[in-house]
């Protein structure tokens, strides 16, 4: 339930302040990226949950953080808490996605400025990183392998790169090709992954950083290819 | 000129991540506000002559701090903010020109860019822990005056 990009620790914190809130004194938590343990005493049974799809919604972890506030303060009671975290469960993204591939538009299209690009480059870089991203939330629904969606929508960027490039409309490749990837870039779980290390997570950040190097791997690879090929 | 459209285009982009993260809407203004400050000292500083590794370094102090009041003020986890501000300075730019070197079978280049690359990212954790641990002691020193 609360995994949905949160560090690690924020995690255990939570359900430890939740567990004191209600007079479990004791509560053993421990997170990972991929699962929850949690007992409710040293020596009582365990209740674990696999979590196995990951994804980044900075609103829900908000939410659940307003509602473990209110826990902790004594304003609600647990059945009243539990329906609240069901609720922030079932919600849908807060953006549509078509709002998301017109935000990586826009955020495509301002890297390219930042990187010292020209303003003809804008309108290409905007269109090629939109359709990465498009690609990338396309092929994320049809195949369940990340690295394989991430790796085809850096393909697909690069392509229509050089297609801008060849019909004289793109001015430089590199600009236009740094700005459209970034939006794929794991900003999250490079900041989450160094964070949890700190913290002493040492298995969670670990296990982040590694996360995070695959994606940037399959981002480069699907560059590769285009510049291997052409 | 430059400076106000750097300005600009930051702050689109430290917001517009925040879309693709699913930041609450009302944290939107505020992601992208900590993200342009940050990299309008990092651009700065490098056009003063500093080098990338040390103006990444106080860009990612800087970011840190923003969201640590952000968080303060408007009780959201600290996270939001720091990410998305952290973005602009993520070394996208010579990760890209490394990987494009090791294609081209330029390795000389391209171990150099990686070690830079590595370097900016260190330098990032390294801002963040750091503006992190001053707030700590802040909090402490607070906390000690009180009790």
């Amino acid at each position: 339930m609360l995994e949905s990009g949160a560090e690690t620790y924020r995690v255990e914190d939570t359900m430890n302040r939740i567990a004191a809130a209600y007079g479990l004194a004791d509560a053993q938590s421990y997170a990972t990226p991929t699962g929850i343990n949690f007992s409710t005493d040293v020596a009582e049974s365990t209740t674990f949950i696999r979590i196995s799809k990951r994804s980044t919604d900075l609103h829900k972890i908000s939410n659940v953080n307003d509602i473990s506030r209110k826990v902790t303060a004594g304003s609600v009671d647990l059945v009243e808490a539990l329906a609240m975290l069901k609720k922030v469960d079932h919600t849908q993204l807060t953006f549509p996605s078509w709002m998301q591939i017109v935000a990586a538009a826009f955020v495509s299209g301002s890297f390219t400025i930042m990187f010292g690009g020209t303003w003809p480059d804008y309108i290409p870089t905007f269109i090629v990183g939109g359709m990465g991203f498009a690609a990338m939330l396309g092929c994320d629904r049809l195949v369940e392998i990340r690295f394989i969606a991430e790796f085809f929508a850096s393909l697909v960027i690069g392509l229509l790169a050089f297609g801008f490039i060849y019909s004289g409309l793109g001015v430089e490749l590199d600009k236009i090709i740094i700005g459209a990837v970034m939006p794929l870039v794991p900003g999250l779980p490079i900041t989450n992954a160094v964070r949890d290390l700190m913290s002493g997570h040492l298995v969670a950040g670990v296990s982040k950083g590694v996360e995070a190097l695959l994606t940037a791997f399959a981002i480069g690879a699907g560059i590769a290819v285009v510049f291997g090929v052409l | 000129m430059t400076i106000i459209a750097q300005l600009f285009t930051s702050f689109i982009a430290a917001a517009g991540f925040g879309i693709l993260f699913n930041a609450p809407r009302k944290a939107l203004i505020q992601c992208g506000l900590v993200g342009m400050f940050g990299w309008i000292l990092y651009f700065l500083l490098v056009q003063q002559g500093m080098d990338v590794v040390p103006a990444t370094v106080f860009a990612a102090m800087l970011v840190g701090a923003l969201s640590q009041i952000c968080a303060k003020l408007y009780k959201t986890p600290i996270i939001i903010f720091i990410v998305s501000g952290i973005i602009p300075l993520v070394p996208g730019g010579s990760a890209y020109d490394a990987m494009r070197n090791f294609v081209e079978n330029d390795y000389y280049t391209a171990v150099q860019l990686s070690a830079k690359v590595m370097l900016l990212s260190g330098g990032i954790a390294i801002g963040l822990m750091f503006s992190e641990v001053v707030n700590q002691l802040i909090r402490k020193w607070v906390w000690r005056r009180a009790g």
